[in-house]
């Protein structure tokens, strides 16, 4: 049932209704559930710095594992989307639907990208036996281990967040093609991107933690 | 329906069948079916709680074996917390008098509450699965402490997972509540008008939503461990399990304050109305909620002190734990002015607003106890603990529980109980409550530990007590739930205001209708509480 379903067939309606759309409300809505979001890599963080001061010489001997080539590219490609999917807003509420999609889609594209090249990165740790339970992995010091745990478990939360975020852009751009979401009632293709921004904004904090600081 | 000979149409009588329950966007539909569903797991734990009772009825073993009680203590723990008290008032009464209050028609996101509904009976069937298969339900306690949550051979993962959805549920409530009250206030109701209740619920939510995500990824970790068998917080291998109980308790003191504060929201509601009198100091309890919520961030340490903790921070934690007590305080106080010279009104929802001040108190000096490092040294996982909680949550929140039920229950389902059966039965649940856990408090100064299916001879008596007490709370409770069920069938048509509330719920028909309201609600000059034949002694 939709909201309009509700309202129709009814004499009284109140002007607060919970059954119109607002489109404040449901941005702040995405704001609210980006603060969760945020709060829970915060705890993952926090995991991280109590144990990287803990091994501070095993963290470091473990990073220099990981390609900060593929990092860096992958950090670019990621800028990028965001910068798309906010030149797609814009785009729509000018007014242009065509530019719009065509920029959204190239977010996903940048996804995808973001996607393989992790893949491959992904792929050389199996291949070293770094993965956790691994052979090469078990025989490493305590520090070291912890390293690439920490590595699995936060990129890879990460890579879903971006799955998540592929697929409620794409999504969107379906809605986009369809005229629900247009110049008036843009807030939904906002609130994509600000779920975009946010998962660019936590790699840009997983980046320097596990490829840069030396 | 049994309510069908009313009037007009209300919410039971627009659609019927099972499926316009489980898909309905109406706020009131959810809320009801969270009452069943939450209602549902409060009788099973309870049972639970009876079966421990009796277990610890005489030293030694009665009718359970260790494992079983330990298994048996841990299901209760994990149903009493997340499936009842932190949904219970929120996902209930704030989801159906939330917007009412408001003067809305709905919460903000009707379909993300019936989502988070789904997420709540997804992480209800994860729960009882754990009972199904391998070796049973969790052990650890519910609060899953590592190492031994990571080692132990019973369905710890299943529990986990469980509670990260129930979680996820959580977050999405306190999400919706927030935008809502931002957003579908009536027209003229600024923040400083608005109900108690919903300040209450706003700083809930603020809780719901900022610290349920910590847990979230602490139980995932948790998982991650039993998958992968890392050492992140298995000492044998290296690992920190200070680490997890700090995580763990970043968020799990703060959701005391989300079973607690909603609760002192309803006795908020309920003191003015059976007093006729205006609030006393309606922006300090309002503030003081929001302090609660504040403070309550920064005071986790003090489940640790015994831990392994630094002295100063152990100081610190425990000077920040105290100043949770003066926000509380302030309300206590100012619903007994509230009190005073008012026109009381002596009913059962008063009855248990006032059995709540009295039970909190109890919970909560004892908690002022704990939270002084060097007293909770001694009394530190010992029956003090058990009763100090019980005393907060079941005779605070629980009761405020009851309380709502019984002040609301005419305005739900348009129809009344029998007074005089329900008083009866808030006596008999009042002297079991206190007969079961006064005791423990004794019991815990005395040394008793908590967790233990046995114990010391000298211990009997007051374990006799206790455990007798668990059965005249239980009597009392079947009869006041069986006393709400006969007035549910067949109670007296309740009329739309049967206490004379001025709260905006008051002023549409009971039941409510589909939207709630079928005509604009008018909001009460002065405030929310500004009761127009009261002979105020304090003016705002």
């Amino acid at each position: 049932m939709t909201k309009t379903d509700l309202t129709m067939n009814h004499a009284f309606v109140l002007p607060n209704s919970g059954h119109k759309f607002d489109a404040k409300a449901s941005k702040m809505g995405m704001w609210l559930f980006l603060y969760t979001e945020l709060l829970l890599f915060g705890g993952l963080f926090i995991v991280y710095m109590a144990y990287r001061y803990l091994n501070q010489n095993a963290f470091l001997l473990a990073s220099f594992e990981l390609n900060v080539w593929m990092g860096t590219i992958n950090t670019i490609v990621l800028l990028t989307s965001s910068l798309t999917i906010a030149m797609s807003i814009t785009a729509l509420q000018k007014g242009d639907t065509r530019l719009s999609i065509i920029l959204a889609f190239s977010t996903i594209l940048a996804a995808l990208v973001f996607l393989v090249i992790k893949y491959f990165e992904w792929g050389a740790k199996f291949e070293h036996g770094l993965f956790p339970g691994m052979d090469h992995y078990n025989s490493l010091p305590y520090g070291e281990r912890l390293y690439f745990y920490l590595y699995f478990f936060m990129t890879g939360l990460h890579a879903l967040h971006v799955i998540v975020g592929g697929i409620f852009i794409g999504v969107v751009i379906r809605l986009i093609r369809k005229g629900r979401i247009n110049k008036n009632r843009i807030s939904l293709l906002e609130n994509s991107g600000l779920y975009w921004h946010l998962v660019d904004v936590i790699w840009i904090y997983l980046f320097p933690l596990f490829y840069l600081i030396h | 329906m049994t309510v069908a000979a009313l009037p007009q149409t209300n919410f039971f009588q627009i659609k019927k069948g099972i499926f316009s329950w489980l898909f309905t966007l109406d706020h009131k539909r959810i809320g009801l079916m969270y009452l069943y569903s939450v209602g549902l797991f409060f009788l099973v734990a309870a049972g639970l709680g009876v079966a421990m009772r009796l277990e610890l009825l005489n030293p030694g073993r009665d009718i359970m074996s260790p494992q079983t009680y330990n298994q048996v203590f841990t299901l209760h723990g994990v149903i009493m917390i997340f499936l009842f008290i932190i949904p219970s008032i929120p996902a209930v009464f704030g989801n159906f008098f939330l917007p009412l209050m408001l003067g809305t028609d709905d919460v903000a996101f009707p379909k993300i509450n019936l989502l988070s509904y789904w997420l709540y009976v997804l992480g209800a069937l994860f729960a009882l699965s754990t009972l199904m298969y391998g070796s049973g339900p969790a052990d650890t306690g519910w609060t899953f402490y590592a190492p031994y949550s990571v080692k132990t051979g019973t369905n710890v993962t299943m529990a986990v997972l469980a509670a990260f959805i129930l979680g996820f549920s959580s977050i999405l409530t306190g999400l919706n509540f927030i935008v809502t009250i931002h957003r579908l206030r009536t027209p003229g109701m600024g923040f400083n008008q608005m109900p108690l209740f919903a300040w209450s619920l706003y700083a809930t939510s603020w809780i719901q939503l900022l610290a349920t995500p910590v847990i979230g990824i602490t139980l995932l970790m948790i998982v991650a461990e039993r998958v992968f068998g890392i050492g992140l917080f298995d000492p044998a291998i290296g690992g920190d399990p200070i680490l997890y109980q700090h995580l763990f308790w970043i968020y799990s003191h703060p959701a005391v304050y989300i079973m607690a504060l909603p609760a002192m929201g309803i006795v908020s509601e309920i003191i003015p109305t059976f007093a006729q009198r205006t609030i006393f100091g309606y922006k300090a309890i309002a503030y003081s909620s929001m302090a609660i919520a504040f403070v309550g961030y920064f005071v986790w340490g003090h489940h640790m002190f015994t831990s392994g903790m630094s002295g100063p921070a152990a100081i610190i934690f425990s000077i920040l734990t105290f100043f949770v007590a003066i926000p509380t305080a302030i309300k206590v106080f100012n619903w007994v002015a509230t009190l005073y010279k008012g026109s009381i009104n002596i009913q059962v929802p008063l009855l248990f607003a006032l059995a709540f001040i009295f039970n909190f108190m109890i919970g909560g000096l004892t908690g002022l106890v704990l939270g002084a490092v060097a007293a909770d040294i001694h009394v530190h996982d010992t029956y003090f603990v058990v009763g100090h909680f019980h005393y907060v949550m079941f005779g605070g929140a629980g009761f405020a529980f009851f309380g709502a039920l019984h002040y609301w229950f005419p305005k739900i389902w348009g129809r009344m109980y029998n007074m005089r059966m329900a008083n009866i039965a808030f006596t008999i649940l009042f002297i079991g409550f206190n007969m079961l856990y006064f005791p423990m408090l004794i019991l815990g100064l005395e040394g008793m530990p908590r967790r233990y299916y046995d114990y010391l001879p000298e211990f009997h008596t007051l374990n006799v007590v206790s455990t007798v007490g668990s059965w005249v709370l239980a009597t009392g409770l079947l009869l006041m739930i069986g006393n709400l069920i006969a007035g549910y069938l067949k109670g007296k048509a309740a009329s739309a205001n049967p206490w004379n509330g001025i709260t905006l719920e008051w002023q549409t028909s009971s039941p409510p209708p589909l939207h709630n309201f079928d005509k604009m609600p008018e909001l009460t000059k002065g405030g929310p509480y500004n009761f127009p034949n009261a002979k105020s002694t304090h003016k705002k």
